[in-house]
């Protein structure tokens, strides 16, 4: 209990009496005395003042009571760094004691103690322990080289302590092994190109050695480590799985989590019509059910792990759904994730079962979980179309209960279930508008709003629904503002004769008497829609709204694809990359799946255009919006624009914005380098580098090769993928618009949002002949930059809008920089110099390309066919630098030094330029730095 | 990795606190506890981000334990619940008095070192903390293969003892149709052997056994009485060569000594259950309740259940409770808020039952009872040993935890049955000392 006398330690007094207790001479006292100062200590107590009287205890032969001092100083050495000075000699004597108890917790300790000024001094004995013939003394010693790295980076480099534990990996002792792979993982992940975990077959072969042999948790680094490899080809990704896959047995969950990472990642690799990819399938869904029988935490980690596996791979699940039917006493946030497992697999084989659970659940006592499984409900109906009914019965059943909040769910609920089966169950409206009065969320209100504008015509009363509605208006929260104006001019536009009165009321509440600009944005357009052209308007405010999709909540694909490679970590629990809540630029590596589509295609996913809910979606009144996933939202910049509408010239405004953003951002840019962007280097250049790889084929500016920019899935059956091109002096997009829909499609048309470069389409589209179903052309648009400027972010990044007689589809890709690089490139030499000279040291740039097999002459011929020219030649000590320049369609200089080194394959590149400018270059980010 | 670690009492005040990375303050201590001890609401997850820190926390009676941490790292519940079973192991229970600092503070510096999970294999650490600076082998033995059992043990009687504990869990619906039945069993192993035994545990899974019931089969009709029963999945004791098991299906490893849970594994197939549970539940008015609770037995002759304990949980306002049993004896417990029947033994096809008239207090509650699942456990003796020549003693135990799960609020409980797994668990004494081959053929 607390008040143990151990506990009792408060007053300064006390301390007082533990000094003199410490001091004495005998052995038991002062043994005793330390152990109250450690207890202090634990419960979080201030008892720094005591450090030199238990440092003097140090020199003891007592173990016990060595490891209480130890503990002492690990926490207490970095407020007394003078002090632990006097701690130094006895760690390096401790070091060489006969006991390798003694040396490991001699090397354990040192390592805590993070103060700088005796970190020189620890080299030496942990040098020794690297090598000690004890493999506890080493497997400790494994870790002390990630503590001592993570206090001085450079000592552990300069002193070689990498190698050493880069050796250990192939140490006979398994345990070494795995803390030296987990030191070195610790390691890597803050230097992202180092290279230092140079998995190989070899090692990978020593690691799935030990992997057998090692603690659980040792077992658990391996596996890690293991995911973090790329197998050359599938026999090698199928022979590692067949190693992993005993681990699945384990009893330590952590262990099997990590073995299921392995599996997932490689999984990739194999071909889905190999045997072996049948029976891992099959193999990985009894573990993940296993799972389940754990502890609650356990189990809830498990839930979120297996809600991503289930998205990545839904056939390794599908038979196991009642396994996630929730328990009676599951606790609280069991039962949620289980619940949206359920939704995942339901389909139509097992939809019957799964209703009736979640109908008893919406009889549950936690109003959360009633919640989840009433919407639960509706997105069962929005996903299998055969039980649509059935939910929709159930669904009226519940709103029969009047329990307020289900009834509001219900609604919510419900309206989306009209967005996906128009016109099919009309006649539940009447129950609904019994409820009217209950509702008190903005939610639910809107629902109800919408639903009543939308079927206005077959409510006999729905003028007087929404007048009551209306007489509270300002009292209602923007959403339910916003759907009652649009509602009412739906009725307006439907009943014309009756509503006049009600819809000039609602105009004026919207337009005069609001502080909303969204509101009175919406109220203007309606307005003068209505008044210019009723028919017009007829058009726009009941055009047929397009369909919402069957899943819902999915994890936007790549993010899932980079969860998957996190499995068992924090991220899977948050379903956030690490980079979300993980501080400084350790671990926001992104992963990526081997081999999988998306990999390297493009940095920002693809989908920032608003796909529903702004702009026409917002006129259509789609921003009820079902719970689909939404991408970031899109640049609405109106101050910007404005603002660079009153310098006028659009590079001036750009260049000043770059300013004032980039320059506290990259004040320190070498040291700031984020390392997101080293990540991508080893890619983009080496292909800048690598194309024309061809004897005699001409030099030509590098195009990256096709990738997806529109899916059909989103654009109605249109998928359009394409790149861009510099030909002669033109800048080119070449697009593949494929038909995949059943209709035919034609009369395109394109359009570009403002771009950072003034990008715009110098002609009409080229699509002459109609596009019949599952045909595929090619299309050539050659484009300018005259026209209108906006900063993008990326700055590369361009915003697309193609339209054809189903629709008009929004979609955003990035181009490569170095499409822009103009053929008039070539600095003077003179001027080169005096402005390289100009460039003040503290804003250049640095980075590496990895692994680049070209001379410097080569390069300099490839990156020439890109419009990137050298100016001068220089070799120094076997390095040869090219210096060079390149100019962008809207004047500004890039001025780089590429240095190569002659069997070096990494070039490194330092990059300068006449403005701030964060530039993407085919993918690789360069921060370009002023000649101020 | 994790950066830092504490453990708190239940009134929130810190019991031990070992910070192992930098990242993480001083404040993180007091950041857990005004957070989520003092939070007034439900927990909501074991893992929360609170200030850029996420931590990880469980709850053992009356023991907070967090894992804090800046980084992305594994999941670390494990090595939090090994702790627990190591001081369950040290001190008997886990309770305050278990974290005087002591011993645990040089414990959890050889659980933990920067954060990185080290060794949790609760013999080792023993050893750990009990020696006192003499040269041991502990170094080689934690690091080694097998850093479970250390050398030298020596027995005069070679005993291990096996029990295999099923836990059945049943869903119903309302409408009394069973929704799913699993078994989870765990085989828990008691060895007290010398030196280095290498044993060996065989599995009959898939195995077709012959049903043995002749009466009351009828309803079998010409299906044939064979039937096969395969376990879903099992995991091991980190002592198990899974590489093995994965190859040949066979159970080898070195066991450690003393107790310990050598396997778990789960059924979802073919389950019949031992018994049947039906109980009606009768609101009359507002105060007072009717329960009738009948329970049959449904296994064969040669079995016979022992200690049934079934458990019927009462509302929280009950003020009293007037039983009549027609087997056993039974009492109603306000403290645990159930009546507790307890019935010696039952032989195959009996059936017996209890009725309860529950008087309630009146409330205001408008909250309805959420009438809880009934339990029941009850214990089968049942060996068969297929391994003659060793000189195996047989006397065995099994018990068998019945735990039954319901989504229905309208009764009260569902049935609680055992499976149709046979269990056959013993104690073995044997003459050979370092290489005790154990065949435990046991019908899975």
């Amino acid at each position: 209990m607390m008040n143990d006398s151990l506990f009792s330690l408060v007053c300064a007094g006390e301390i007082f009496e533990l000094k003199a207790e410490l001091n004495s001479d005998k052995k038991e006292k002062k043994k005793e005395a330390v152990k109250k100062v450690i207890a202090s200590m634990t419960v979080g107590k201030d008892v720094s003042a005591l450090f030199p009287d238990v440092v003097n205890c140090m020199q003891t032969d007592n173990l016990e009571l060595k490891k209480l001092v130890y503990l002492y100083l690990m926490n207490y050495a970095k407020s007394q760094p003078d002090m632990a000075i006097m701690a130094v000699n006895t760690f390096v004597k401790d070091c060489e004691d006969p006991n390798p108890l003694i040396r490991a917790l001699a090397v354990r300790t040192m390592g805590c103690i993070r103060v700088d000024k005796i970190t020189e001094y620890l080299c030496e004995p942990l040098r020794k322990c690297l090598k000690d013939e004890d493999p506890y003394v080493r497997k400790t010693a494994a870790v002390c080289v990630a503590k001592l790295h993570d206090i001085n980076a450079q000592l552990v480099e300069d002193q070689g302590f990498l190698d050493t534990l880069k050796d250990l990996i192939s140490d006979s002792n398994p345990m070494v092994v795995a803390n030296a792979v987990a030191a070195l993982s610790e390691i890597a992940e803050s230097h992202p190109n180092s290279n230092l975990l140079d998995l190989n077959p070899q090692t990978i072969n020593k690691l799935l050695t030990a992997l057998n042999e090692c603690t659980e948790w040792g077992q658990i680094f391996i596996l890690d480590c293991l995911a973090n490899y790329t197998p050359r080809d599938d026999r090698e990704s199928q022979s590692i799985c067949e190693r992993v896959t005993p681990r699945l047995s384990h009893a330590n969950s952590a262990v099997v989590l990590s073995a299921v990472k392995v599996l997932m990642k490689f999984m990739e690799m194999l071909p889905k019509d190999l045997d072996y990819y049948g029976t891992l399938l099959k193999k990985l869904a009894p573990p993940l059910v296993t799972l389940l029988s754990a502890e609650p935490e356990l189990q809830y980690v498990a839930l979120r792990n297996i809600n991503l596996i289930v998205q990545r791979r839904p056939e390794i699940l599908k038979h196991e759904m009642k396994v996630f039917f929730v328990k009676y006493n599951d606790p609280i946030y069991v039962k949620l994730e289980k619940l949206d497992i359920m939704i995942r697999l339901a389909s139509q084989a097992n939809i019957a079962q799964v209703l009736a659970e979640l109908k008893e659940y919406a009889t549950e006592v936690d109003v959360d979980f009633v919640r989840k499984a009433v919407r639960a409900i509706g997105r069962c109906a929005i996903k299998v179309e055969q039980s649509a009914e059935r939910c929709v019965s159930t669904l009226l059943d519940l709103i029969q209960t009047k329990v307020n909040y289900v009834v509001q769910e219900a609604i919510v609920v419900i309206k989306d279930i009209f967005r996906k089966y128009p016109n099919k169950y009309e006649s539940v409206i009447a129950t609904l508008c019994e409820n009217l009065d209950s509702l008190d969320e903005p939610e639910a209100r809107a629902a109800m709003i919408w639903i009543v504008g939308e079927y206005a015509e077959r409510i006999d009363n729905a003028d007087e629904l929404l007048e009551s509605f209306l007489e509270g208006f300002h009292d209602e929260s923007t959403q339910v503002q916003l759907q009652l104006l649009t509602a009412i001019v739906k009725l307006f536009l439907k009943k014309p004769t009756e509503t006049q009165e009600l819809v000039q009321q609602v105009l004026s509440l919207a337009t005069q008497d609001s502080d909303n600009p969204d509101l009175r944005d919406r109220g203007y357009i309606y307005w003068r829609l209505l008044s210019t052209d009723p028919v017009a308007a007829k058009e726009v405010v009941l055009a047929e709204k397009p369909l919402i999709s069957e899943e819902t909540d999915l994890i936007e694909p790549t993010l899932l694809e980079e969860l998957i490679c996190h499995i068992g970590t924090l991220a899977s629990v948050y379903h956030k990359p690490p980079s979300a809540f993980v501080e400084g630029s350790r671990g926001v590596q992104h992963k990526r799946l081997p081999g999988s589509s998306a990999a390297g295609v493009s940095e920002a996913p693809p989908a920032v255009i608003p796909s529903q809910g702004d702009l026409l979606g917002d006129l259509l009144n789609l921003d009820l919006t079902p719970p689909t996933t939404t991408g970031p939202p899109p640049p609405s910049s109106g101050m910007q624009m404005g603002a660079m509408d009153l310098l006028g010239g659009g590079l001036d405004s750009l260049v000043g914005y770059l300013h004032s953003t980039m320059g506290a951002g990259f004040g320190a840019p070498p040291a700031a380098m984020p390392a997101s962007f080293t990540a991508p280097v080893s890619g983009g250049l080496d292909d800048l580098f690598d194309l024309g790889g061809g004897v005699g084929m001409p030099m030509g500016a590098y195009s990256p090769p096709k990738t997806v920019w529109l899916p059909a899935m989103k654009a109605k059956g249109l998928e359009i993928s394409g790149t861009f091109a510099r030909r002669a002096g033109v800048i080119q997009m070449e697009m593949t618009l494929t038909n995949k829909a059943m209709s035919v499609m034609t009369d395109f048309a394109i359009q570009f949002n403002r771009n950072s470069f003034g990008l715009a389409p110098a002609g009409p589209l080229q699509v002459l002949t109609p596009l019949s179903p599952n045909q595929s052309i090619e299309v050539t648009l050659p484009l300018n930059t005259v026209g209108p400027v906006m900063k993008m972010e990326p700055l590369n990044n361009l915003q697309v809008a193609v339209k054809n007689n189903i629709d008009v589809f929004y979609f955003s890709c990035q181009y490569p920089i170095s499409m822009l690089f103009v053929e008039d490139g070539k600095m003077e030499r003179q001027v080169f110099l005096a402005t390289w000279k100009d460039i003040p040291n503290d804003n250049e740039s640095q980075f590496q390309i990895k692994d680049c097999h070209l001379n410097s002459d080569a390069a300099s011929n490839k990156l020439q066919g890109s419009n990137i020219f050298t100016i001068a030649k220089r070799t120094v000590e076997g390095q040869d630098m090219l210096y060079q320049s390149m100019k962008l369609t809207n004047g500004i200089w890039v001025l780089a030094e590429l240095r190569v080194q002659a069997g070096n394959p990494n070039y490194t590149v330092i990059c300068t330029c006449v403005l701030y400018m964060y530039l993407q270059f085919n993918n690789i980010n360069i921060i370009i730095i002023p000649a101020a | 990795m994790i950066g830092g670690l504490f453990i708190y009492n239940h009134k929130g005040e810190v019991l031990i606190s070992r910070v192992y990375r930098d990242d993480i303050g001083r404040n993180a201590v007091d950041a857990f506890r005004v957070n989520i001890i003092h939070a007034r609401q439900q927990v909501r997850s074991p893992v929360t981000n609170i200030a850029h820190t996420s931590f990880f926390h469980a709850k053992r009676s009356n023991i907070w334990l967090a894992a804090a941490t800046k980084q992305n790292v594994i999941m670390v519940f494990e090595s939090l619940y090994k702790m627990c079973d190591v001081m369950a192991a040290y001190f008997g229970k886990i309770s305050e008095d278990c974290w005087t600092p002591k011993e645990n503070t040089v414990l959890t510096g050889n659980i933990l070192d920067f954060g990185y999970p080290q060794n949790s294999e609760t013999g080792a650490l023993k050893t750990f903390i009990t020696q006192q600076g003499v040269k041991s082998q502990i170094t080689s033995q934690v690091t080694g293969q097998i850093g479970w059992r250390r050398e030298g043990i020596k027995y005069r009687r070679n005993e291990l003892f096996l029990d295999v504990l099923e836990s059945v869990n049943l869903l119903m619906s309302p409408q009394g149709q069973v929704l799913s039945t699993n078994v989870s069993g765990r085989v828990v192993m008691k060895s007290y052997l010398s030196g280095m035994p290498e044993c060996k545990f065989g599995m009959n899974d898939k195995i077709v056994i012959e049903k043995q019931g002749k009466g009351g089969r009828s309803e079998d009709g010409g299906k044939s009485s064979k039937q096969s029963i395969a376990i879903d999945d099992c995991t091991f004791h980190h002592c198990v060569r899974l590489s093995k098991f994965d190859s040949e299906r066979s159970i080898s490893f070195i066991p450690p000594d003393g107790e310990y849970e050598l396997m778990r594994y789960r059924t979802t197939k073919d389950i019949i259950l031992p018994f049947r549970v039906i109980p009606l539940v009768r609101e009359v008015g507002r105060t007072k309740l009717e329960v009738k609770v009948v329970i049959k037995s449904n296994f064969k002759s040669s079995l016979l259940a022992q200690k049934i304990e079934v458990h019927i949980p009462t509302p929280l306002n009950t003020s009293g409770v007037q039983l009549i049993c027609m087997k056993g004896k039974a009492k109603y417990k306000a403290s645990e808020n159930a009546i507790i029947w307890k019935i010696k033994r039952m032989a195959e096809m009996e059936e017996s039952q209890i009725s309860a008239e529950i008087k309630l207090l009146p409330t205001n509650d408008k909250k309805k009872w959420t009438r809880p699942p009934l339990s029941m456990n009850f214990e089968v003796r049942y060996l068969k040993v297929f391994e003659s020549k060793l000189n195996y003693s047989d006397h065995d135990v099994i018990k068998w935890f019945v735990t039954s799960d319901e989504v229905e609020s309208t009764r009260c409980a569902a049935d609680a049955a055992g499976a149709d797994e046979k269990k056959e668990g013993c104690p073995v004494t044997s003459s050979s000392s370092s290489s005790l081959l154990l065949f435990l053929l046991s019908a899975l």
